[in-house]
């Protein structure tokens, strides 16, 4: 592909950019690692969609955003909630059901929203927050805020109706959102080659609506860095929407009763020998970062995972009158008189 | 007060709330230079701008979401979907984003938006085009549905729902949109969840809304000129929130209950009445409460089909006749 003029150059990118990508990852690779051992522990129950092997996109997008862009994902969202600001121990604590949850229990893993932090929500239909996305952008585009809105989604959503519907009204109207397409290569469980038109889901579609077909390496967190910055401030500068293909792979299964059998052996090994984390981190060392500097980001990472485990696991279940609020705007739920 | 037909107080009452408060859009399709396929939007786009009255390409899922997403982030919207029938082809959005998000979230979210559309038969539309959707909307928690039966409800309704701060579905009867009646000019808010009653009869009472409110009316009358029976009519207005004082103290009066109602038999709003009166109300019943719906069919085209499967007035009539 060719970099279109004026994508931020990674190769110029700040010590305290580059550490902040590096603390993002690292943030995101712990705790989800950490919430795969409570699952193993049976102390979160329903399920979860882990984000691991695909630290770079929401680590890329979140170091790219304004404070109060609006960002929107899917229930493989705990990364891209974590990156917005949200409390570490909120989220360890929803997914754990108890009253110090983000949204008090009510919501689980598959819903994580935090509104102060501009994270509009994870939307767990597929498709279904692409035009919600847009409406965002929408609002913004008429408030004259200045907001921008990004909206992660998987491969699979790009065979979906609502995904065509939301690209097509932002084109026409302008809006400044911009789609992510986090590419795994899998849906759920089958490969979206198999199931797809063309070889790349989202950026072959792009030029059906007259946007770039852009595609960057998942993996590589400068390079999504730089792309998401490009486009984020195209949009927010009033020349519409893109949408960017990112291709990336999951260390696991789709969900956490997924093995993941279904991947050739060798594909997966080739995947992992490409972890993101490991690769910025050689990356960050070459370019004369120290060691102990960033083992000293993890270390403090691990601190704050340990802290969010512990006040998660120490709070009580939420309060059973919870079931009866927040139907409506009064704060109640009541139906009749 | 001005005397405007159903149609004409749709375009009433978006204006009102409009001029009240810029925050308020319009989106749909077909609404904006067309005044949409019903004529209830006319001269929107012309007095508010292209920005604010806007044409959407047929695309119900990004009307819906993006009306929910504007909602979000600080418009209070209003969005067309053309006809009820379509809610089909959106209602993702509708019954698992818009309905669940404020609760999912535990009221980070707040939604002030509303969906408008045609709702029921009446036109020789056929199946598509005409199914009467309000126990949809009723069976998801988290939406409100408000259904207008006269022009001045209309403006009235419409403006409180627009105002509301909740997602609101508002289902016009396209078999009302030629009616006409008297619609106040100056600033018009009519509370949701308030049932009128028309008539003071202590026979029975006839439970509507919408498009069967005048047909209520005119059975009612026929029943006490004909056949000496004394009706009174409440009129819902809206489902959620549901009057249900006004009607246990209708109940208490009459003693007879009919609901009449224009959606299809299974799980009409009808039944859900039916069960409360059943439950809070036994001992002030006389006899069974009669349910006078559609029957559980898709809706036929043909006049003569469709004239029988909608309740009219000679079936509110003779059912009362007959049960009384």
């Amino acid at each position: 592909m060719e970099r279109p003029e004026g994508w931020a150059d990674e190769a110029k990118l700040d010590e305290t950019t580059r550490l902040d990508l590096y603390r993002k990852q690292s943030a995101i690779r712990q705790f989800e690692q950490r919430a795969y051992d409570l699952f193993l522990q049976n102390l979160v129950k329903g399920t979860s969609h882990l984000s691991l092997g695909q630290e770079a996109v929401a680590a890329g997008f979140g170091a790219a955003m304004r404070y109060d862009d609006f960002s929107f994902c899917t229930y493989r969202g705990h990364a891209h909630t974590l990156v917005r600001g949200a409390s570490m121990t909120g989220l360890m604590a929803e997914l754990l059901g108890r009253s110090n949850g983000i949204l008090a229990g009510k919501g689980g893993s598959m819903h994580l929203t935090s509104t102060e932090h501009y994270a509009m929500g994870s939307y767990a239909i597929v498709g279904a927050h692409l035009p919600i996305a847009a409406g965002a952008a929408w609002a913004a585009q008429e408030r004259g805020t200045g907001q921008v809105a990004v909206c992660f989604f998987g491969d699979g959503t790009t065979n979906i109706g609502a995904f065509h519907e939301a690209i097509n009204l932002a084109t026409v109207w302008k809006l400044p959102v911009v789609f992510v397409c986090e590419n795994n290569l899998y849906m759920e469980y089958t490969p979206i080659s198999s199931v797809t038109a063309v070889e790349h889901p989202a950026a072959q579609r792009a030029a059906a609506y007259g946007l770039e077909p852009l595609i960057v390496d998942g993996n590589d967190v400068d390079e999504v860095y730089g792309i998401a910055t490009t486009y984020i401030e195209r949009a927010r500068a009033g020349e519409g929407p893109a949408l960017i293909e990112a291709k990336t792979y999951r260390k696991g299964g789709h969900s956490r009763a997924d093995p993941a059998k279904y991947r050739p052996p060798e594909e997966v090994e080739s995947w992992l020998a490409r972890d993101p984390i490991d690769l910025y981190r050689a990356r960050l060392l070459e370019l004369g970062f120290e060691a102990a500097v960033l083992d000293d980001i993890d270390a403090q990472v691990l601190v704050e995972v340990n802290r969010a485990t512990e006040e998660a696991k120490a709070a009580p279940p939420p309060s059973k009158d919870l079931i009866y609020t927040d139907v409506w705007a009064d704060g109640g739920s009541q139906w009749r008189n | 007060m001005a005397e405007l037909t159903y149609r004409d107080a749709v375009a009433a009452g978006i204006a009102q709330e409009m001029r009240r408060d810029d925050n308020v859009y319009f989106i749909g399709e077909d609404v904006a230079a067309a005044g949409g396929v019903f004529k209830t939007t006319g001269g929107l786009l012309e007095t508010f701008g292209p920005r604010r009255v806007r044409d959407t390409p047929i695309s119900e899922e990004a009307i819906v979401g993006a009306v929910m997403g504007a909602a979000m982030a600080g418009l209070r919207p209003v969005g067309e979907v053309m006809f009820s029938d379509f809610f089909a082809t959106c209602w993702d959005i509708v019954a698992n984003q818009v309905a669940k998000t404020r609760y999912m979230t535990n009221g980070q979210v707040t939604l002030p938006l509303v969906l408008r559309s045609a709702n029921g038969g009446g036109l020789r539309f056929g199946a598509q085009h005409s199914q009467a959707v309000e126990n949809w909307a009723m069976a998801i928690p988290g939406l409100k549905v408000v259904a207008p039966s006269t022009p001045a409800d209309v403006k009235g309704l419409l403006a409180a729902s627009i105002r509301d701060d909740d997602p609101v579905v508002f289902l016009e009867a396209k078999s009302l949109y030629a009616t006409k009646g008297e619609v106040p000019d100056d600033e018009h808010v009519e509370p949701l969840g308030r049932a009128v009653v028309h008539g003071d009869g202590d026979d029975v009472v006839l439970i509507a809304l919408a498009s069967m409110v005048p047909k209520a009316l005119e059975a009612a009358q026929r029943l006490r000129v004909e056949h000496d029976i004394g009706c009174r009519v409440v009129d819902l207005r809206s489902l959620v929130p549901l009057d249900m004082s006004t009607i246990l103290e209708a109940v208490g009066a009459t003693g007879r209950v009919f609901t009449v109602e224009e959606n299809p038999r299974l799980c009409g709003w009808g039944a859900e009445i039916s069960s409360i009166v059943a439950e809070e109300a036994f001992y002030d019943l006389d006899g069974p409460i009669v349910r006078i719906t559609t029957p559980h069919v898709p809706l036929p085209a043909a006049e003569t089909l469709e004239d029988e499967a909608i309740p009219s007035v000679e079936r509110i009539v003779d059912t009362v006749v007959k049960e009384q």
